[in-house]
């Protein structure tokens, strides 16, 4: 098991299932953030369940590790794959005409939404968890819709650096999907294509709701 | 159009040996059939360069025909240049503009170090194929074999696979110079079949345990490879082999 792990597949393995665990996630924030657009009580009755709830009481630290394991492995394959070019790169190398550029961007793109994250969670978690965050009258819940929505009123240029974060996540995922499943040996000539379409209906989905609900509520809401 | 003739300048990568540092030189060629293939070029710019008292550019090939997978070259930025599905020997001249520059490099990967200018030394192939690429049993000669029936669809996917002639394209292509596609040819067409499958779960853990050692990288499934593979090989046998290795691994 340990030779597995340390060898190109195991770590790919890993590299595939803590991806995918994180696309389970994000379909799930995706929902919840899109009762932002139904209305305070919608959206803070979901927040407190979410807040409350035992079973994402236990999710929260298998999430962060997800996210742990991810990325550390993402960085090992990274730098061990730079070791392999020998002393000399090509001078001329048409890229662009044998893969696609978020194949071949994972990292960057990756590093972005690292990025994003640890903004994000300064912006809304650390608030929530460790105070900070306003609270809803008559009641010791928080007023997270009033908090969120506040902060996507007040700054554009929060506004835009949750659009970029949108967008480097939908070129991650993208590639993501079907690479996952390849990495797991769930694919052929036919399934590659299915994974695709589902992997790339999901990319834009997901950036949509994620780079579009801060914008709304600046620009209309 | 048979005796069309173009002019080229050639940039070729011409280094000394492995510890030369290497650089470019240009040459300009004039009168190439169009013709021709890109070896039959090559070996008309050697003539002149013996002629001019000069060392000729030193390049790997064997058969000529397009089987032996030998005549590796990055030609203007791809493997095997321009053409799909070919390796450089049938690469023809008439791909190419006259007054074009042409820029020819090695095939660059740390697992394949430049023996002299464009000719690599790809036996860390090899040494994959020795750690499992085969059947330790005799299983007899062609009539033998022709005793097991093996359904149609399966007997072409695992010829399918067994066209790999290990140029080291997919390689060369490779952002992460992996070797997947050379493993998983190799790997799928012994698995599909009979003959193979007993030793199926050893094979792809030794193989894939060699290219680990030898200094390849890991498969980002970026999928370049199978475009610039010379035999169409599909990176569903990348698929096929994570397969296999994931159930020689995982599965008890
Ligand atoms: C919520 C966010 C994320 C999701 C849903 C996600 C999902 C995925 C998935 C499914 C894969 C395909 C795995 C495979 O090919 O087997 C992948 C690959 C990758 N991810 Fe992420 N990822 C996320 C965040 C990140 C972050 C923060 C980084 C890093 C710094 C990162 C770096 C990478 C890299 C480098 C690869 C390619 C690895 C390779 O094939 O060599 N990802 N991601
Ligand atoms: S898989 Fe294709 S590119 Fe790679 S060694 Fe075999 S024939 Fe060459
Ligand atoms: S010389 Fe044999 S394949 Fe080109």
């Amino acid at each position: 098991m340990a030779g597995f792990l340390s060898s190109s597949i195991g770590k790919k393995f890993l590299m595939s299932l803590s991806g995918l665990f994180l696309i389970l996630f994000l379909a799930v924030h995706a929902t919840l953030n899109s009762l932002l657009l139904v209305g305070p009580e919608a959206y803070n009755e979901a927040a407190n369940f979410m807040a409350t709830n035992p079973f994402i009481k236990v999710m929260e630290p298998i999430l962060a590790l997800g996210f742990i394991i991810h990325i550390v492995y993402a960085l090992i394959l990274e730098v061990s794959n730079m070791g392999k070019v020998g002393p000399v790169g090509y001078k001329m190398a048409k890229r662009s005409h044998q893969s696609t550029w978020s194949s071949r961007n994972m990292i960057y793109l990756g590093l972005i939404i690292l990025t994003f994250l640890v903004i994000h969670l300064a912006n809304f978690f650390w608030k929530v968890k460790f105070g900070g965050a306003p609270e809803i009258e008559g009641t010791n819940m928080h007023d997270t819709y009033k908090l969120v929505t506040d902060l996507f009123k007040s700054s554009l240029i929060i506004d835009i650096i949750y659009l970029i974060g949108a967008i480097a996540l939908g070129l991650h995922l993208h590639h993501a999907l079907w690479s996952a499943f390849q990495t797991l040996g769930w694919s052929n000539d036919r399934w590659r294509k299915i994974w695709s379409v589902i992997g790339d209906i999901y990319a834009i989905v997901i950036a949509m709701i994620f780079g579009l609900i801060p914008l709304y509520f600046y620009f209309i809401n | 159009m048979a005796n069309k003739t173009i002019n080229i300048k050639l940039r070729v990568w011409r280094q000394n040996g492995p510890s030369d540092k290497g650089h470019f030189e240009t040459y300009e060629l004039n009168d190439v059939p169009t013709a021709a293939s890109f070896l039959e070029m090559m070996d008309l710019l050697n003539e002149k360069l013996i002629n001019e008292g000069k060392d000729p550019v030193a390049f790997d090939h064997d058969c000529r025909e397009g089987i032996c997978g030998a005549c590796s070259m990055y030609i203007n930025g791809r493997a095997h240049g321009p053409d799909t599905g070919i390796t450089t020997c049938q690469l023809h001249m008439r791909l190419f503009k006259d007054g074009e520059t042409i820029t020819v490099e090695p095939w660059r990967a740390k697992a394949f170090p430049v023996i002299k200018d464009l000719m690599v030394d790809r036996s860390a192939l090899d040494e994959i194929i020795k750690a499992g690429g085969y059947i330790s049993v005799n299983t007899g000669g062609a009539p033998d074999a022709n005793t097991i029936p093996i359904p149609k669809d399966v007997a072409e996917r695992a010829f399918d696979a067994a066209n790999c002639i290990g140029c080291g394209a997919c390689v060369a292509t490779c952002k992460n110079h992996s070797a997947m596609l050379f493993v998983a040819a190799k790997v799928s067409h012994l698995a599909l079949l009979p003959q193979g499958q007993v030793e199926a779960e050893r094979r792809a853990k030794a193989m894939i345990a060699k290219m680990d050692e030898l200094g390849f990288g890991t498969c980002s499934n970026t999928g370049a490879c199978e475009v610039e593979c010379p035999k169409g090989i599909s990176i569903s046998f990348i698929a096929k082999l994570n397969r296999e290795y994931l159930k020689a691994n995982l599965i008890p």
